[in-house]
């Protein structure tokens, strides 16, 4: 584990940015902002491994095992559909470029 | 392999800055599509550097449980409607929360088997030492947390997709609700202080998920965003302090990122909808409405033709869509009125209200769907100032957000709700199905006044109504 206040600060900071990353998002991207950290937040599989890999005994493998399968889930069907509602935000301006 | 850790830390650093740089492409909609592209490869990076971690055991059940999870998930959110996209981003949201609770549960659970056999006390933490308080505390809480969204988000996603109409509310909930909290705070201080025994997480756990159940019940449909982007936050949180568990740097970053960016979007929502955070939780929408104003006059019908003929003459047209229209599955038709109405040199602009929709932002990805560029698409503080000089409002399967009440009664439930204004341009129409009211139960001023019409059928059928009497002016 990180050394006390270390982790602290990297917990400010960490708070900060996220905080200011959304701060000036137009009202358009909220769904799929939403939809888009909820994926982000679908980092906990590589948790869910880790937990899994360290089990031991058949109740620790059978939780492990059901953490993998959620965390994934979340990644997973977290970036299909922000993927899906991003791709069709296009301008009708020509020249600019398509969707990205 | 000495090099071998310090790799699968630097895959974790730029996992967490792909992460941050993608979320930060996100808040930009010319190159959102790009954001979460980026985000994903660090996932795939962060998922990569855990396989090669050497003293992981079970790999097989890993990749089997990987594998399961993603082409579920995959599926489902392939093929799932757009309309239907909030549900399915609270039952992601839902397992992720599950997630980290179950890596809450797993590090208790074991920490629980090296109290009793000391020798090789805490096997779960990374550096291979005996728990310390602050490892159990932040492991129990982010399994509180993650618990919490887990039960509420299901919950949520029940409601959304139609399973769950009722309100469950019963005298003395809020009492009941906090009692169940608090019981579950003292066994997680319980185990925090050593007492970690088996029954004491089931209890923790079974606890915890009850208070997600009995917390997100009594909340009403139209609230279930708000609810929806706090349990985001919610998961971002508690997969921080998992993190921080297991001494995993990209789920501390990305989990706090996620965390903080969710609660101010959450409140960005609230705000939006003219609702308190706490009200939304606590309170219940209308109950303690008061007689709204009785409506004097009557609605007055129009037909498609004539409400055809009178967009194609204008100068500008704003059309208003509301969930109606994405339920009726009109967006397409309104798309091709309006172009035809371009054609014609006619200026037309969407405008949409921040909650329209199911939440803040789903009316534009169900406009975008439907081929609508987004530079059309005006919000409410850019619209609003335009409406008087705009000739003809269409206002399509939109109700709640356009009433007039929620500037001039007090008494009305949605009053202070910021409105589009669009009582203020020369002529609207409103395309609605029937007299009745909407969402939230409120007569709406607008359909009675002066210069407004109503065009009374299903979205769909008017639109198609519009589009054909428009082509057939030119014919």
């Amino acid at each position: 584990m990180l050394d006390g206040f270390l982790a602290l600060y990297v917990f400010m900071l960490a708070a900060f940015t996220g905080y200011e990353i959304i701060a000036r998002v137009p009202v358009i991207l909220h769904t799929p902002l939403m939809s888009g950290s909820n994926f982000i937040h679908g980092i906990v599989l590589v948790g869910a491994m880790i937990a899994l890999g360290h089990a031991q005994t058949p109740l620790e493998i059978g939780i492990g095992f059901l953490g993998v399968l959620l965390g994934a889930g979340n990644a997973a069907g977290g970036y299909v559909v922000t993927e899906r509602m991003l791709e069709m935000f296009k301008s009708s301006r020509p020249g600019g470029r398509e969707s990205r | 392999m000495g090099w071998l850790p310090g790799a699968i830390k630097a895959c974790y650093f730029i996992a967490a800055l792909l992460f941050i740089l993608g979320l930060k492409r996100m808040s930009s909609p010319r190159s959102a599509r790009g954001g979460i592209v980026w985000a994903g490869a660090g996932m795939l990076l962060a998922v990569l550097a855990t396989f090669a971690l050497p003293d992981l055991h079970n790999r097989g059940l890993i990749l089997v449980a990987l594998l399961i999870g993603t082409a579920a998930a995959w599926w489902s959110g392939r093929r799932v409607a757009m309309t239907a996209m909030p549900q399915m981003v609270a039952l992601y949201n839902g397992m992720g929360g599950g997630a980290a609770a179950a890596i809450g549960a797993a590090e208790l659970v074991g920490f629980a088997g090296a109290a009793v056999t000391l020798l090789d006390g805490g096997r779960f933490s990374a550096d291979g030492q005996a728990p310390g308080a602050a490892q159990l505390a932040l492991a129990v809480l982010g399994a509180l947390i993650g618990a919490v969204s887990f039960s509420g988000s299901l919950v949520a996603f029940a409601k959304l997709q139609g399973w769950l109409d009722r309100r469950f509310t019963f005298p003395g909930q809020r009492l009941v609700n906090l009692l169940v909290l608090a019981l579950a705070v003292v066994l997680g201080a319980l185990m925090v202080g050593g007492l970690l025994t088996p029954p004491l997480i089931a209890g923790f756990f079974a606890l915890a998920l009850l208070f997600g159940l009995m917390m997100t019940l009594p909340i009403g449909g139209a609230d279930m965003p708000v609810v929806i982007s706090l349990y985001n936050a919610f998961t971002g949180l508690a997969v921080a302090f998992e993190g921080f568990v297991l001494g995993n740097e990209s789920m501390i970053i990305a989990g706090t990122v996620v965390g903080a960016a969710g609660t101010l979007l959450t409140q960005l929502m609230a705000r939006a909808m003219n609702r308190s955070l706490g009200n939304v939780l606590f309170g219940s929408f209308g109950a303690a409405a008061g007689a709204a104003q009785a409506i004097d006059g009557a609605q007055k019908p129009i037909e498609a033709a004539d409400a055809a003929v009178m967009m194609a003459y204008a100068e500008r047209v704003v059309i208003v869509p509301g969930y109606g229209m994405a339920v009726a599955q009109a967006q397409h038709k309104v798309w091709e009125f309006a172009r035809l109405l371009i054609e014609r040199g006619v200026k037309v602009k969407f405008a949409i209200h921040p909650v329209a929709g199911r939440m803040p932002g789903h009316m534009n990805v169900l406009l975008a769907e439907a081929g609508v560029p987004y530079d059309l698409i005006a919000d409410m503080d850019e619209i609003n100032p335009e409406f008087p000089s705009t000739d003809v409002a269409l206002v399509i399967g939109a109700n709640d957000v356009v009433n007039p009440l929620a500037k001039t009664d007090p008494a009305s439930p949605i009053y202070g709700m910021p409105i589009l204004d669009v009582a203020a341009a020369r002529n609207v129409i409103v395309v609605k199905r029937g007299k009745g009211t909407g969402f939230a139960g409120i007569e709406n001023a607008l359909f009675y006044a002066d210069n407004a019409r109503m065009l009374y059928g299903d979205g769909q059928a008017m639109a198609a109504e519009l589009v054909a009497a428009l082509k057939g002016l030119d014919a």
